[in-house]
């Protein structure tokens, strides 16, 4: 390890002793996750705000089709929701540096992020709409793919991370990075809330 | 060893094909990205001048209609996709972290991607205008023209597509440098000492960050109706045409401000400069760029005042657009009291920015007289907007653009560009920029049209069309003028020097142009003006490590020391996954299973980006000697 020494006539800022990354928002990983999700999210509210948009355009909702069956959804959020437990556990087990935990809770998390895959697969076989039937099956789809685009991202990023804490290297870096993903599985997990309720409710109650 | 060859060593830039294509550093990016996005320019320009010849006379046969629907199309795509805020970010890319001190950009290989999946989308519009495919329904891209009823074939596809391409990037750009000017400043760069154009590129940063969105939004929904069926757009169905304007203006106006802020950035850095002292109102000027950044999202609506929507929602926007005068009004008052006070020196950089307030004020003017909603509609759709939108753009982009060329070319390259040569090529080019657009204001008027391929002799229309194009060969001869300085500069220029211009910015700290590593010894900043209030004994950064591509995280208020990281190193991987990237947006302009089969590609490359890999690996690394580094260092 070689370090820069101080110069003659010149006071120092000596960074020597400062903590080797850091975890949340002192840290640079957590600001490229913050303005990823900050990208992602706008483009959910874009979304969001275009389905009800269009809902306004016409006076039945669904328009001439059956709503969504509800068993699938609900299930898909009850899951995600326990689901963010193991993730929270993995995230506080990174950032006491606990590379038996975290190889645990990480697994945990996969198998939680590959059951609601599976859920999602049975979800959009009970959505009642079709994305070229109408606009309004457009809008569902669009929200149900985007949504899932994201939770399949995140489930790979999970598994490729689970990987490295068992092949190594482990570093302290892998550690931030467990804490940062487990940032980003939160923002999967709350998004679902306001697009379950939309995508299942807004039929039903607008 | 010393320090600066062990640095040499630590931070090097890849060398053949394989380094080419992996390098992971701020400074060969941001020259790409600025090389390139200048290239289309060029091309976008030679379009424009097509437009020219073939609107001199009446009855023009030179371009056939179709041809011409696709070079406007062309030309105002690539002007604003592919060059303008490419251009900018490219300024921020390459300046930036010199700018605040760092070594790097933040997320580094991402850079890299960004560049590639950019080249990539540029790549392929140039290559739909050479095979007589391009898009051809405008740069907005309005449906139900560009839906699938009205525009069969694949032409609006490759417009929609070229957006993914240009915001993917653009993203990821802003993204890097917002976390850049957040944490990697100096120590003792505290909000309030920021750089007014590292202020600007956050500002254009956060625009990008949240207007994007909307846009990739819109046109995805575009792709999706002409691919799978749906039905956005569709009134027929439930969807709604305007929806597509309300998504495209809600990027589209907030897009004006994301090229012309960071040109702000720039006309304050050079008024400083060249009037050697404090710019007039920092605050002010900060404020005035945030306030532009907040009031630039609620304005989208003035470009659909013909469209028919209510009476009060045109009254709010109306009042939002006049609104947006005062920031704007804010900052060139300061500018104007800043050369007041100062002596200024008026060497090209500052003629440009000189340029820039003359033909800025007068396409602001035309824009206030644009938000009031019938003068609106009386020139809705004319050669007026196109007049006003070029004096903003031209006059309040790239200007001040070319003046930051002029300014920074001497970092970028270590060598001057020649005076002389820039003060002609700012008068042909000022010249020739009014000559060009003042008569469209009359051409509009009378009631030209825009986007008509031709027109009859008996209009009244003739001698203002033959006055414009007549102007803008002055602006070809400008444009090959500022080339010609660029390339006998490069090659033959006066030899630069570390500050030339006397500049107080950290950029001018260190040799022109900047080692690999940026600063030998990481700088403290000791004020507002950084190397103006350096003191002999001006602090430096110590105990950093030479041998790892280490950086110093700092807090995002006060610029404290907080913490160390180190930086990826150059890798193939950014590259691949950019090329497949590629090959998934182009393949999905055709099916839609290359949306699924086309990530797998995506993500194994990702994958292998992510993954660590043996030391000692290195792509186009120098060459190991027998000495380790450790024992020659301690030794």
């Amino acid at each position: 390890m070689i370090r820069q020494r101080a110069i003659a006539g010149h006071r120092s800022v000596d960074i020597s002793e400062l903590p080797d990354n850091a975890f949340g928002h002192q840290g640079l990983v957590w600001w490229g996750t913050i303005g990823f999700m900050v990208i992602e999210g706008s483009m959910f509210v874009m979304v969001l705000i275009t389905y009800f948009y269009l809902r306004l355009r016409v006076n039945e909702w669904p328009p001439s089709l059956r709503d969504p069956d509800l068993f699938y959804g609900t299930l898909n959020l009850i899951v995600s929701l326990v689901s963010a437990l193991p993730n929270h556990l993995a995230k506080i087990a990174a950032e006491k540096y606990s590379l038996t935990r975290v190889q645990f809770w990480l697994v945990l998390c996969v198998l939680f992020g590959v059951a609601l895959l599976v859920i999602r697969g049975f979800e959009f076989t009970t959505l009642n709409a079709r994305w070229d039937d109408n606009a309004y099956g457009s809008m569902v789809w669009c929200l149900m793919v985007l949504h899932t685009i994201h939770l399949a991202t995140d489930v790979v990023d999970t598994g490729v991370l689970t990987a490295l804490m068992f092949t190594g290297p482990v570093t302290k870096k892998r550690f931030i990075d467990v804490s940062e993903n487990g940032l980003y599985w939160y923002f999967i997990v709350l998004w679902w809330i306001p697009i379950y309720l939309t995508v299942y409710f807004a039929p039903r109650w607008l | 060893m010393t320090d600066a060859e062990l640095l040499e060593r630590t931070w090097y830039v890849p060398r053949g094909v394989l380094g080419w294509l992996s390098v992971a550093d701020h400074r060969t990016i941001g020259k790409r990205y600025l090389v390139t996005a200048f290239a289309f320019f060029l091309f976008a320009g030679v379009l424009a001048g097509l437009m020219r010849i073939q609107l001199a006379v009446p009855n023009n046969r030179f371009l056939g209609p179709d041809l011409y629907n696709q070079i406007f199309t062309v030309h105002g795509t690539m002007m604003m996709f592919l060059f303008a805020v490419p251009v900018m970010e490219a300024m921020g890319i390459y300046l930036v972290p010199l700018m605040v001190g760092a070594r790097n950009i933040a997320f580094p290989r991402l850079n890299t991607y960004s560049y590639f999946v950019f080249l990539c989308g540029g790549v392929m519009l140039v290559a739909t205008m050479l095979l007589n495919t391009a898009p051809d329904v405008g740069w907005f891209s309005y449906v139900p023209l560009a839906g699938p009823d009205y525009t069969p074939g694949k032409r609006a596809d490759f417009w929609a597509q070229l957006i993914t391409f240009t915001e993917v990037a653009a993203l990821a750009v802003a993204v890097e440098l917002v976390a850049t000017i957040f944490k990697l400043r100096a120590p003792g760069m505290t909000l309030n000492r920021i750089p007014l154009f590292v202020w600007s590129i956050l500002v254009m940063s956060f625009m990008v960050i949240f207007a994007m969105p909307a846009v990739v939004t819109g046109s995805s929904f575009l792709l999706m109706d002409r691919l799978v069926g749906t039905h956005f757009y569709n009134p027929a169905e439930g969807g709604d045409p305007l929806l597509f304007q309300h998504l495209f203006w809600f990027f589209g106006h907030p897009e004006v401000y994301i090229i012309f802020i960071p040109a702000l950035g720039m006309v304050s850095s050079i008024i400083t400069t060249f009037t050697q002292r404090p710019i007039f109102g920092y605050t002010a000027l900060v404020l005035a760029l945030i306030a532009t950044g907040f009031i630039g999202f609620g304005l989208w609506v003035h470009h659909m005042f013909a469209t028919g929507l209510p009476q009060l929602g045109l009254h709010y926007f109306t009042a939002a657009s006049i609104v947006i005068a005062i920031p704007s009004g804010v900052q060139i008052f300061c500018w104007i009291a800043s050369l007041w006070r100062g002596r200024p020196r008026f060497e090209t950089p500052l003629l440009f920015v000189i340029g820039f307030i003359i033909i800025f004020v007068l396409g602001g003017l035309s824009g206030v007289t644009l938000a009031s909603v019938p003068f609106d509609l009386q020139v809705h759709d004319t050669y007026y907007v196109v007049a006003h939108f070029h004096y903003v753009l031209i006059g309040g982009a790239v200007f001040p653009l070319i003046g930051g060329v002029y300014y920074w070319f001497p970092k970028i390259t270590g060598r001057m560009m020649d005076n002389t040569v820039g003060i002609v090529n700012f008068v042909v080019l000022f010249v020739g920029f009014n000559v060009t657009f003042f008569p469209m204001h009359q051409a509009g008027l009378m009631g030209m049209p825009r986007r008509v391929y031709t027109y009859p002799a008996d209009m009244g229309w003739n001698t203002v069309n033959l006055i414009s194009s007549l102007g803008a060969l002055l602006l070809v001869i400008g444009g090959a003028m500022l080339i010609y300085n660029m390339v006998t500069s490069y090659l033959w220029g006066a030899v630069a020097g570390d500050n030339p211009w006397n500049a107080d910015t950290l950029e001018w700290g260190t040799t022109s142009p900047p080692p690999v590593y940026n600063f030998l010894y990481p700088p403290v900043v000791e004020g507002r003006h950084a190397l103006w209030e350096r003191t002999a004994a001006a602090p430096v950064v110590t105990g950093g490590r030479l041998d790892c591509r280490e950086c110093l995280v700092t807090d995002v208020m006060d610029g404290e020391p907080s913490n160390k990281t180190e930086f990826p190193g150059p890798t193939i991987w950014p590259f691949v996954a950019a090329i497949f990237t590629s090959i998934m947006f182009i393949g999905s302009i055709f099916t839609a299973w290359a949306v699924p089969i086309g990530t797998v590609p995506i993500a194994i490359a990702l994958i292998l980006w992510f993954w660590p890999h043996a030391p000692g690996h290195d792509i186009g690394a120098p060459e190991e000697e027998s000495t380790p580094v450790v024992e020659a260092r301690a030794s």
